[in-house]
């Protein structure tokens, strides 16, 4: 027996590798549109501005190395091994490398079906990550009521004084060493989720000019429901009513990106029947990672004949609230918000969407607001969706990056369009700079717009 | 794992010594279509030392050494030799000396072109050779392949330089050649033999490089003809009245086409050529061409001439040329870029003779360059899935270089030989220019383990 075969032998007994091997055969890149395959062309632009590669210069860490990787594994001179799971794993997915790529290489579409690859051969299979991702995206993720539970039960925890205790005991020291890192990343939980917040329709106070429906997210709609609250705001502020249905569930990129597309598209077809689409003139989500998403439902149900039509239809009204809003004009606020600020620019806000202009004009738009750029704006924050939890040593690694570059620009707030981007940004914060502050920049324009009517009403009573 | 593998991990250890084949497969090819082989392990040495210890233990087992940078290359001259030693270099990355009283600075291999052109840049100083891969080729790279870039007009390439070199040589040796001085004629000029040497003579480890005044001023124009030869007469005409254009980029009406179906800069369509120029220098002298260039190309019968007036304007004109190869790039699955160049005089016929092989062959090419030093890239637009296509694109190239050659051109103007050109090679340079390459090739590398099968075999 080789020896790579008994230390395989060895970590199966451990219950550390997948018993039925170490390789499997492809199913979804074999599947996959060959030319998406091809359409690279080896030239290394994408080197540079990869996070992973900068780190370790080695090709196989680099885009043009994994793609090289996929299309072997999809011409079948090599199987999907627990080398190539790892390394896709390793990947970010934070599509920097579509923005710089002159040949326009799909590479999401690419990594998406990778990593369904690996996790229908099994390849990384562990007691411990079978479990948690049962609990997490077979579970929790596909069942809105359990989420909120979940939700409820983490703020009872935190709001009680529990969590405190636990660790002003220590007895986080208890947990294995992964989850004790994973609950000191645990978000504060609302009190009040966006139904509690946001009525069903609310229509603008002065005349009505669009109908649009409101994505409220899963992180989002937990930890950031204001943000959902300030995004009404904002629009009911810009003449658009707003739809915003009961109970949404989760849009599927968790499941996209997480190797488990049939999933992702149970969810798509769940969202695409929870809107109205004919009677809405856009549907709004505030969530970068989520918006890239969204609008990929016509590819990733392309497919399906009882739904492509609509998915397509679906895609072309699926708008991130900033583009909505430089679409239809900015109102100018009367408050001011004389702060200043920093953006930082989620990978799937410019690079998934290529959105980098419009959340700008909207901090631009904000009188008093002092907007600084960030350097190495576009550069992944190291959160990626749940990277920080996955592979926490290169995520602290960006994370340290990012926090020495706001830093830097003396701002006192940073604006970031993403419900990842931000509990990464505040655990970052928490440790290095504890007065700064993570905004959504459409929670700044509602707090000027908040600011002006207070003013309004201060003048009429006096 | 191999014997090779094992005994260079004793080397380098193990995170710095690849063998799995996951990790071999991405290494495996450069920039270049079609072309890709399987190494039997890939060493990543930090240092000099580490370099000459690979090589000597290459030299003693008779194991082939193929050396790279990024992988950027567009001939193929990276592709590893089946089972054979990856010698990336892409981790000996460091800046060892800036030094503005002498104008150079000196870096390892590794290092990216870009870097260094932003180090000169910091101290108000210009190293102007800018391949197109510039933001992640290493200059160890660029002396190998003698690299060019858009201002090869006024500032020449590569070889023009660099003062000197640190090589390992095939046996393991290492030697310097060159140093700070602008005068030197002690003995050859050993450095000119292993820049454009392709890694076939030996290992360049370290380079020290001449830096130029940054100009004060650059001024940008972008002129649109009807007429292909009206763009080649204007450039001559430019040239005749003794400006020197830092950049004099063209594009074909293929080109045009796919620019402004990517990226909507409102070209218009029915141009057979555009020219972006520009001129840098002193701020009065560069207006003042700017002018003059504006008039020659109008009295050439270019329909719109611009001018920009400000840096954002100039960046705006530069756009349709900065991604002309973005736009070709994704109109089909394989892009083959060639480097095809002849004397500025004979542009206008060389760029028809594409044309017409093109629609003799039934395949599309596209056609951009630096019209100013007659380097053009036909870049042909197939897919290598298609034998059919692929067998008639080999035909239309054939006879391309041909006629490059037959108007006193040559096959490759900076991308090399490497495999993709090596058939052609004989041709174009003759058998006695061959044969005296070969002589060195035997010389310096008398067991043929450096990038064996590169150039000529």
């Amino acid at each position: 027996m080789a020896i790579e075969d008994e230390l395989h032998a060895a970590a199966v007994k451990i219950g550390r590798a997948n018993p039925q091997g170490r390789e499997g055969a492809s199913k979804y890149l074999k599947q996959l549109d060959y030319s998406v395959l091809q359409q690279c062309i080896h030239c290394g632009m994408c080197l540079p501005t990869c996070p992973t590669y900068d780190e370790t210069k080695l090709e196989r860490n680099s885009p043009r190395g994994r793609i090289a990787l996929m299309r072997t594994i999809a011409e079948g001179r090599l199987e999907v091994t627990q080398a190539f799971g790892r390394e896709l794993y390793f990947c970010l997915g934070c599509l920097t490398c579509e923005t710089v790529c002159p040949a326009g290489v799909r590479y999401g579409e690419m990594f998406e079906h990778g990593r369904a690859d690996i996790e229908q051969a099994g390849v990384l299979r562990r007691p411990l990550r079978d479990l948690v991702r049962t609990l997490t995206l077979r579970w929790m993720f596909i069942r809105p009521r359990a989420l909120r539970a979940v939700g409820r039960l983490i703020w009872i925890y935190q709001a009680s004084g529990l969590e405190w205790l636990v660790r002003r005991l220590e007895l986080t020291a208890l947990l294995p060493v992964r989850l004790r890192g994973l609950e000191s990343l645990t978000p504060r939980v609302q009190r009040h989720f966006s139904d509690a917040l946001i009525r069903p329709v609310e229509t603008p106070s002065g005349n009505r000019k669009y109908r649009v429906g409101l994505l409220t997210g899963c992180v989002q709609d937990l930890v950031f429901s204001h943000v959902n609250r300030d995004t009404a705001d904002v629009l009911l502020a810009n003449g658009c009513e707003v739809v915003t249905p009961r109970l949404q569930s989760c849009c599927g990129s968790i499941h996209a990106h997480n190797g488990e597309l049939e999933l992702a598209r149970k969810m798509a077809r769940r969202n695409l029947d929870t809107f109205d689409l004919d009677r809405l003139d856009a549907v709004i989500t505030n969530a970068a990672g989520c918006g890239a998403h969204l609008k990929n439902y016509a590819h990733l149900l392309h497919d399906d004949p009882a739904d492509a039509e609509l998915a397509v239809r679906w895609s072309a009204k699926l708008r991130d609230v900033h583009e909505w809003l430089a679409e239809i004009g900015i109102q100018a606020p009367a408050g001011s918000v004389p702060q200043k600020v920093t953006y930082h620019e989620a990978c799937h806000l410019c690079h998934g969407q290529k959105i980098t202009r419009q959340p700008r004009q909207v901090l631009k738009a904000i009188p008093g607001l002092e907007l600084v750029e960030l350097r190495e704006s576009t550069w992944c924050c190291g959160s990626a969706g749940i990277y920080n939890i996955t592979q926490p040593e290169m995520s602290q690694k960006l994370l340290r990056r990012k926090m020495e570059n706001i830093a830097k620009t003396g701002a006192q707030i940073v604006a970031s369009a993403n419900p990842g981007c931000s509990v990464q940004l505040q655990s970052g914060a928490s440790s290095s700079n504890p007065k700064l502050v993570i905004a959504h920049p459409i929670s700044l324009l509602a707090e000027a717009y908040q600011k002006g009517k207070r003013a309004d009403r201060a003048r009429f009573t006096a | 794992m191999q014997k090779v593998a094992s005994d260079l991990t004793k080397v380098l250890g193990p995170d710095r010594l690849l063998w799995e084949r996951e990790h071999l497969l991405t290494y495996g090819f450069d920039g270049t279509a079609a072309l890709s082989g399987e190494a039997g392990c890939v060493a990543l040495p930090k240092s000099v030392a580490e370099v000459a210890q690979i090589v000597r233990y290459a030299a003693a087992n008779r194991v082939p050494i193929v050396t790279r940078g990024s992988g950027t290359g567009l001939s193929g001259g990276s592709v590893p030799v089946a089972g054979g030693i990856v010698l990336c270099l892409a981790q000996m990355d460091q800046v060892l000396e800036l030094d503005p009283k002498n104008l150079t600075i000196r870096v390892e291999s590794g290092v990216v072109t870009q870097k260094v052109a932003e180090l000169a840049d910091g101290v108000g100083l210009l190293y102007p050779p800018d391949p197109g891969s510039m933001r992640i080729s290493t200059i160890g790279g660029n002396v190998a392949e003698n690299s060019g870039g858009l201002r090869g007009l006024k500032y020449g390439v590569t070889r023009d330089y660099v003062m000197g070199l640190e090589v390992v040589l095939a046996d393991g040796e290492v030697v310097s050649f060159g140093n700070k001085c602008v005068k030197d004629v002690a003995g050859y000029s050993m450095k000119d033999v292993f820049i454009g040497s392709e890694g076939t003579l030996g290992v360049i480890t370290k380079v020290l490089l001449q830096l130029v005044p940054k100009p004060a001023a650059k001024e940008t124009l972008l002129a649109t003809f009807s007429q292909m030869d009206a763009a080649a007469e204007t450039v001559s005409a430019i040239i005749a009245a003794k400006i020197i254009p830092c950049t004099l980029e063209f594009l074909d009406k293929i080109t045009i086409r796919c620019v402004e179906e990517y990226a909507h800069v409102g070209l218009p369509l029915d141009a057979e050529a555009i020219l972006l120029m520009e001129t840098d220098g002193h701020p009065v002298v560069v207006r003042e061409e700017a002018k003059q260039m504006a008039e020659i190309a109008r009295q050439h019968g270019a329909g719109a001439v611009q001018v920009a007036q400000t840096p954002e304007e100039a960046a705006r004109l530069a756009t349709a040329r900065r991604v002309a190869f973005s736009a070709l790039a994704r109109v089909s699955p394989t892009t083959i870029l060639e480097d095809a160049t002849v004397p500025r005089s004979e542009l206008a016929d060389m760029v028809r003779f594409i044309q017409q092989t093109a629609a003799k062959y039934a395949v599309r090419v596209g056609t951009f360059g630096h019209m100013g030093d007659g380097n053009l890239h036909p870049t042909f637009l197939t897919d290598e899935k298609n034998t059919a296509e692929m067998a008639r694109v080999e035909k239309a190239m054939a006879e391309i270089f041909d006629h490059a050659v037959a108007l006193g051109g040559t096959i490759t103007g900076e991308h090399g030989v490497g495999l993709a050109k090596k058939a052609f090679l004989p041709k174009a340079i003759g058998d006695a220019s061959l044969e005296t390459m070969r002589q060195l090739k035997r010389t310096l590398d008398p067991n043929n383990v450096l990038n064996p099968g590169k150039i000529f075999d």
